[in-house]
């Protein structure tokens, strides 16, 4: 206990300022903080859905839980059902066997309701496009608010981009 | 040949010659070729140990010598060449591989079912019918398994004349009447669970019976990420295949990207330059470190054990920089290429890997002993989700939930490829198959990462970093073979005389450790079900496909 007790001390407060625009995406972050405060209560609750993703998008959203990122410090933070949140993140295209199953989270999710597509192939079907297997994009499957690219997008970039999309969506 | 048979003593060095040498001596089954003539354009894939092929109808014979013999079953895929199907199993000695294959018509593909003998060919024979509408005679599970709403029971993929853009309707229905199979008794009840599960994870469907906390049994249905990944890649040229085996699944885009360009290297008969197969192993020790940590991490905070997971995600997430500034993704995707690696190590990066090495070492000798010696945490973790010896045989189970479990094995060590063909690796195993030491072998592992990364780094040879890719002007096939993080993983590749890819298939080493943990669940209680499920960790895109 006493060795686990020293090592977090020794360890420090590893959470920092995003990216190389660290005062931007503090600022941004700031003015998020508040339209979050008067449009979701204080506090942005994301379901995420894998639709079809190669699970890259999965790995890089848990970063965004990680220490350096700390999304939680903005007030936004990852919930286990769409009834309980306020945008869907959706990653990957569209498999054919999640397309009703993504349908059912959407009406599951209430309103008002953002939707983001995570990724390239929830933006416009990345490297695995439509076939019989993929209805492709996300937008081909449920009305979409914003896309952020990247295969996939840094945690950085996630960051800044979901930041920004509050702004501009509540600004 | 009847199934008494393999209750004969097993024969005493398991590997591809004393199979060989069984087959010869199985009087009852003459070992034979293929009463159909392969097809014109089918060249035999380069990259296994030793080749038979036989006919369809000894199909199942064969499996009950191998499995006498002591050979892992470690896959099965096909391949049309209209008017034929040439199907291929891989089975596994401790030495090596052995090839095995056979050729139906297309018109009637039809042959003996494998999965009475080796209970992991199961689920990659139900694949195939669905994909290709192969039928397996006497096969134990007649149920689809890829296969949702998605297309027609009678309509198969994979056939040559099966449009990639299919016949979709607009609203693909929920696959809701699946049969799953039922537990009947006063108080069992079912609890089903996902395909959108409460986490940032895949979507699956897992169907439990338990009589109050207790599981009695686990049920899978996946399939729900299955995005065509075997049918788009035919068509591509190289560099377009090495660039979807890298999203195959993203957490091992090394590990696949690398058996994808070993594969087309075989085939071609490519000459890898040594630089950059010492590069590829250090991406591919990088790629281990990386998810080794962010699982071990998940693994104690799935018990509410905190302070692990921000210590191994602080790892992950200094490694996953350090990617990112050499080699230009986090995920090390498309730093592979068919014939080398796409970016060179200059002295300052060989400089910064080293220094990362030392870190990740004193980092992890320093919390792995806490992570082990926490009373609390151990009393979750040990006697948990344990998976017996002898059932991870039986599944073929790889990588380090097989050696959790007493599996000694890695394709690393036992059958080397290059560069490790000259490299000492240390492979730990452990005999309880308990979440405890499968989340231990995962620390042991990164310790070994790292060492051999020093070695490779320290000893890194000059010269050019990929060699130039000649077709040979006729259709070739190859295998690529590589111990992933995961465990073994398979690519298989045909390409025609002007190098597109004719049959591209990835067999991530999930598609038998999702079936390990259908296992671990016995005694078990659902609230450790998750913990179960992360120290096994499949992949669920790397199965769908």
């Amino acid at each position: 206990m006493l060795s686990i007790l020293n090592k977090i001390r020794k360890t420090g407060i590893l959470t920092e300022k995003v990216g190389a625009t660290e005062d931007e995406i503090l600022l941004l972050g700031k003015n998020c903080q508040r339209e979050i405060a008067a449009s979701f209560g204080g506090s942005l609750a994301i379901r995420m859905v894998d639709a079809g993703s190669c699970n890259g998008c999965e790995l890089e959203m848990h970063a965004l839980n990680n220490s350096f990122y700390d999304i939680e410090r903005f007030g936004i933070h990852f919930v286990a059902s769409p009834r309980h949140a306020d945008m869907l993140l959706v990653t990957g295209v569209v498999s054919r066997h999640m397309q009703e199953a993504l349908k059912r989270t959407y009406a599951c999710t209430p309103a008002p309701k953002l939707v983001v597509a995570m990724g390239d192939c929830a933006t416009n079907g990345g490297e695995f496009g439509v076939s019989y297997a993929s209805c492709g994009p996300v937008a081909n499957v449920i009305p979409v608010d914003a896309c952020i690219k990247g295969c996939p997008p840094t945690p950085a970039n996630l960051l800044r981009a979901i930041l920004e999309i509050l702004q501009k969506k509540y600004t | 040949m009847t199934s008494s048979q393999l209750e004969k003593e097993p024969l005493e060095a398991p590997g591809v010659e004393a199979y060989i040498e069984a087959s010869i001596q199985a009087c009852s089954w003459q070992l034979r070729r293929s009463n159909l003539t392969a097809p014109a354009d089918y060249t035999v894939p380069s990259g296994a140990a030793a080749h038979i092929a036989i006919a369809a109808a000894a199909w199942g014979d064969a499996a009950v010598i191998a499995k006498r013999c002591g050979l892992r079953w470690a896959g099965v895929w096909a391949d049309h060449i209209p008017e034929r199907m040439v199907l291929m199993a891989l089975l596994a000695g401790k030495d090596g591989h052995l090839l095995l294959s056979t050729t139906v018509p297309d018109s009637k593909p039809e042959l003996p079912s494998q999965a009475e003998i080796y209970p992991n060919a199961n689920r990659p024979e139900r694949h195939l019918h669905d994909m290709f509408g192969i039928t397996f005679s006497a096969h134990p599970d007649p149920r689809p398994w890829t296969r949702h709403q998605g297309w027609k029971p009678d309509a198969y993929p994979l056939r040559k004349n099966f449009p990639v853009a299919g016949f979709p309707v607009e609203n693909t229905p929920a696959d809701d009447t699946y049969p799953f199979i039922k537990m009947e008794g006063e108080d069992i009840y079912e609890v089903p669970v996902g395909p959108v599960h409460a986490g940032i994870i895949e979507p699956g469907h897992f169907r439990f019976h338990t009589i109050g906390e207790n599981m009695l049994r686990l049920e899978e249905r996946l399939g729900y990420v299955h995005k065509g990944i075997e049918k788009i890649a035919q068509g591509r040229d190289i560099p377009g295949l090495i660039r979807l085996a890298a999203r195959v699944s993203g957490d091992s885009s090394i590990a696949h990207s690398w058996a994808a360009c070993q594969a087309v290297e075989h085939a071609l008969q490519v000459e890898v330059p040594p630089r950059a197969l010492a590069l590829r192993a250090v991406l591919a020790e990088r790629e281990r470190i990386a998810n080794h940590c962010g699982d071990i991490g998940a693994v104690c905070n799935d018990v509410g054990f905190s302070f692990a997971m921000v210590q191994f995600s602080a790892l992950r997430e200094r490694v996953q920089r350090l990617s990112m500034e050499l080699f230009g993704h986090r995920l090390l995707m498309d730093c592979m290429q068919a014939g080398g690696v796409g970016r060179d190590l200059n002295a300052d990066g060989i400089t910064a890997i080293l220094a990362e090495q030392r870190m990740l070492r004193t980092e992890v000798a320093e919390l792995m002993p806490m992570i082990l010696e926490y009373p609390s945490l151990q009393d979750r973790l040990r006697t948990t989700g344990i998976l017996a010896h002898e059932t991870a045989v039986n599944l073929g189970t790889l990588g380090y939930v097989a050696r959790a479990s007493n599996i000694d094995y890695d394709l690393r060590r036992d059958a080397p490829y290059p560069p490790y063909t000259g490299l000492e690796v240390h492979v730990p195993v452990y005999t309880e198959g308990d979440v405890a030491k499968r989340t231990r072998v995962r620390g042991d592992e990164i310790l070994i990462a790292t060492e051999l990364i020093e070695k490779l780094l320290n000893t890194l040879p000059s010269g050019p970093i990929a060699t130039a890719i000649t077709l040979s002007g006729h259709g070739a096939a190859g295998l690529g073979l590589i111990e992933g993080w995961r465990g073994e993983t398979l690519a298989y590749v045909r390409l025609n005389a002007a190098g597109t890819v004719e049959r591209y298939f990835p067999r991530d080493p999930s598609w038998f450790n999702w079936l390990a943990l259908e296992e671990t669940i016995h005694g078990n209680i659902i609230p450790d079900f998750p913990v179960c499920n992360k120290s096994v960790n499949g992949s669920y895109a790397g199965h769908d496909l």
